[in-house]
């Protein structure tokens, strides 16, 4: 066993550090991958939680993004393929006092386990989901994924696809996802504010993580990416602010029929600019997550919507204390002779 | 008139028939003669309270994770009523999530059950093969129906003991055993329980739909005198954890999140022996699919043997049953008997790993009939395993075999 890796300040406090969360076992993703950033940031952030490693569990399921567990030194559960919503699930709801992380990719979460995703996010079980978005199958070398766009080239779809994508924020917002919000792989800084928000609310928090498959799918999402250009096209919601960005030059108005349009901010009434608001009408961040039909276009990025409503968890072990304190604490020889019984002498 | 009747008669059996009102069949047994208290227990109530008192005699919280599927809802509905037993129940949104959430709550350290009929196992396969290579607790109930797919949904049926044994991909052993009457769903929760506690396993529980929904008689247990099962979690010793070391039942160490000093990570990924990393050796994979198999093999090590029930001696034909036939097996050998015939019967409560005795209680007949309600599973294992030419007497219309038409052919054979 490694030494003792949490240090101790000097007024005794054990504080822990990165490496309480990095465990032995070598990285293995392709050189150049989104992943690494994500692990890093993952692993930066944990300690600030204050949450030891024994009391956190990563469940994966299958993908590229499946291996993040074995690279946490926490209590991991690497599940068969779009299933890990369900399996933390099981393990949210047993033990209330673990913080329990999801990690899962667009293949993941939003093919095969699809159904599980949603009814996690409508149930609102204790646990945090990050979805790795890189638009690509990378494990399986370059198939189209549910949120490749149309037309998309891959060797599954030599014409191009023609499937339409999902829009994971729209679908994390129309299963009623009390907290939604996307980020970038690259971006330490957003990344590790959205995580933060994530950790702290009660229910299920929503991450789509914006990732680059430098093999299979390089670029795909540059224009928000690459600095000189995300600068531009990065939306950045602030709840409470107005919706401008690039610099300050463009903003979100209201445009025709309701609808969030991008305008020049010299060119508009500030009265007319959105003010973003997490907790408001659903319609908002549900509209804003349709600004852009994809990271192609100026995209917003940050928390759609966070709300508060009841958590699964608390709801189940709520119904076993009520139903103890109105039946009395569960009697087994009470059960098996309750009803009619009769004795043979 | 007469019409009208017919009309009516046909208007209620039918809305019977869909709508399963009467969830229980009655069955008149001979008075019990030994001494205790009896109540009537249909084969579903058994099983939850089974599950219950499995929970109890083990301080595991009972977690049941399940969809509604005809006849394992019953089970689902009977759990639910009990939370004041801390019993958390969850209908969940499909069987694959079921059986998931159970083993996500069996990692967690709890007593993780999923139950289902056939569309519904076929469903969790690949959840039962996640099951066997992370080796953690977990007890799937499987009320068996007439199949395939859809089937007859309210059809009782002996057709998925090949399921349980095979239907997973790769070597995926698993335990399997199978309730006899419904008070015997009793025992065998429990008797699951304690093998997947003891063993850190998946166990398969076979029941069907007759067995569910009839009722017997029951001599009440003295819930004292239960069994405790041990849940042996792992507690650090100050040493480097192996959660793939293996103690004399070749289990490995059930460390729950929640405990210093044991992280570690679990997965559907081949396993290095002891450290549990990962790992694609050639010489590792085949010994921990060789510890895997020996594991489920070496339970029989504990499993009492098979009893013979030949009270003339001598008897040159053995009936062999299990599960739901039980009943029938014993109807039918007493006619055989009273007529002034010999033979044997024997039933199996565990279906994988046999018990040890097995094969030289077989091979002392010279005629082995296995009458089952499907098209011969167990003779095809038996017939596989110990060479011995079991012949079948088959049953598939949905109903159980009675005990005339066992009696008819035990003669027939007899008499040939």
């Amino acid at each position: 066993m490694a030494e003792p890796r949490t240090e101790t300040t000097r007024d005794g406090v054990a504080t822990l550090t990165k490496r309480d969360f990095t465990s032995d076992q070598e990285v293995r993703w392709c050189p150049g991958c989104g992943d690494y950033a994500i692990l890093a940031a993952v692993q930066s952030f944990m300690p600030e939680l204050g949450v030891e490693p024994h009391r956190t569990v990563f469940v994966s399921g299958i993908g590229c993004s499946g291996r993040f567990t074995y690279y946490m030194d926490t209590y991991g559960f690497h599940g068969i393929h779009g299933r890990a919503p369900a399996l933390a699930t099981g393990i949210a709801v047993a033990n209330p006092d673990l913080s329990v992380w999801v990690v899962t990719g667009d293949g993941d979460a939003l093919s095969i386990g699809g159904n599980h995703l949603i009814h996690a996010l409508r149930r609102n079980v204790n646990m945090r989901i990050l979805l790795f978005n890189n638009q690509i199958y990378g494990l399986t070398k370059g198939q189209y994924s549910p949120t490749s766009e149309e037309g998309k080239v891959t060797k599954s779809t030599p014409f191009g696809s023609v499937d339409h994508p999902f829009n994971p924020v729209a679908l994390a917002l129309g299963a009623e996802a009390t907290f939604v919000a996307r980020t970038i792989d690259n971006d330490r800084q957003h990344l590790t504010g959205v995580l933060r928000e994530a950790a702290a609310h009660r229910g299920t928090a929503f991450v789509e993580i914006y990732q680059n498959c430098n093999v299979f799918n390089d670029g795909a999402f540059d224009l928000l990416r690459e600095k000189s250009q995300g600068v531009h096209n990065q939306i950045r919601l602030v709840d409470g602010e107005p919706i401008v960005f690039d610099e300050g030059r463009r903003c979100v108005i209201v445009g025709d029929n309701g609808r969030p349009t991008i305008a020049n901010t010299d060119e508009v009434d500030p009265e007319q600019i959105i003010v973003h608001d997490v907790d408001g009408r659903p319609s908002l961040p549900f509209s804003l997550a349709h600004l852009s039909s994809g990271p192609t276009e100026p995209t917003c990025i940050g928390v759609f919507r966070k709300f508060e409503r009841p958590v699964y968890g608390e709801a189940v072990r709520d119904q076993l204390r009520r139903a103890e304190e109105r039946l009395g604490k569960g009697d087994l020889r009470a059960l098996l002779h309750g009803g009619d019984t009769w004795t043979v002498a | 008139m007469h019409e009208a009747n017919v009309a009516a008669f046909k208007a209620g059996y039918h809305f019977g028939e869909t709508t399963e009102l009467f969830a229980h069949a009655y069955r008149v047994r001979p008075a019990p003669a030994a001494p205790g208290t009896y109540r009537n227990v249909a084969g579903a109530q058994a099983l939850a309270w089974g599950l219950i008192a499995a929970s109890e005699r083990s301080g595991l919280p009972l977690f049941y994770a399940s969809y509604p599927i005809t006849p394992a809802s019953e089970l689902l509905h009977e759990l639910s009523r009990h939370k004041q037993f801390g019993v958390v129940t969850i209908q969940a949104e499909d069987e694959i999530a079921a059986i998931n959430m159970a083993l996500g709550a069996a990692f967690a350290g709890q007593l993780g059950v999923t139950g289902t009929s056939g569309p519904g196992m076929d469903l969790k396969a690949e959840t039962l093969g996640l099951a066997a290579i992370v080796e953690l607790p977990l007890i799937v109930i499987d009320v068996m129906r007439a199949g395939p797919s859809t089937g007859m949904p309210t059809k009782t049926e002996q057709g998925d003991l090949l399921l349980a044994m095979f239907g997973r991909h790769g070597e995926s052993p698993l335990p399997i055993v199978a309730a006899a009457s419904p008070a015997d769903c009793f025992e065998v929760a429990l008797e699951a329980a304690r093998v997947a506690i003891r063993y850190r396993t998946p166990v398969v529980l076979l029941s069907d739909t007759f067995l569910q929904n009839s009722s017997e008689p029951w001599r009440l247990p003295d819930v004292d005198a239960l069994p405790r099962i041990d849940p042996g979690f792992a507690r650090p010793n100050g040493e480097g954890f192996l959660p793939y070391a293996r103690n004399e039942h070749l289990a490995r160490p059930w460390a729950i999140p929640g405990t210093p000093g044991l992280e570690h990570r679990i997965g559907g990924l081949e396993r290095e022996d002891g450290t549990g990393n990962i790992s694609y050796d050639p010489d590792n994979h085949e010994r921990m699919t060789r510890l895997r198999r020996d594991k489920v093999a070496g339970i029989a090590e504990e499993l009492p043997p098979v009893e013979v029930d030949d009270p003339d001696g001598g008897a040159d034909l053995l009936v062999l049953g299990w599960g739901s036939t039980l009943g029938t097996i014993r109807a039918a050998a007493e006619r055989v008997r009273a007529a002034g015939h010999r033979i044997a019967t024997a039933h199996l409560r565990w279906l994988n790993p046999f018990p040890l005795n097995l094969g030289e209680v077989l091979g002392a007949y010279r005629t082995v009939l296995i009458p089952e309600m499907n098209l011969g599973q167990l003779a095809l294992l038996v017939r596989a395993r110990f060479l011995v030419d079991a012949r079948t007497y088959s049953k598939v219309q949905g109903l159980p075999i009675l005990a005339e038409e066992l009696e008819r052919e035990i003669v027939r054979i007899l008499d040939g």
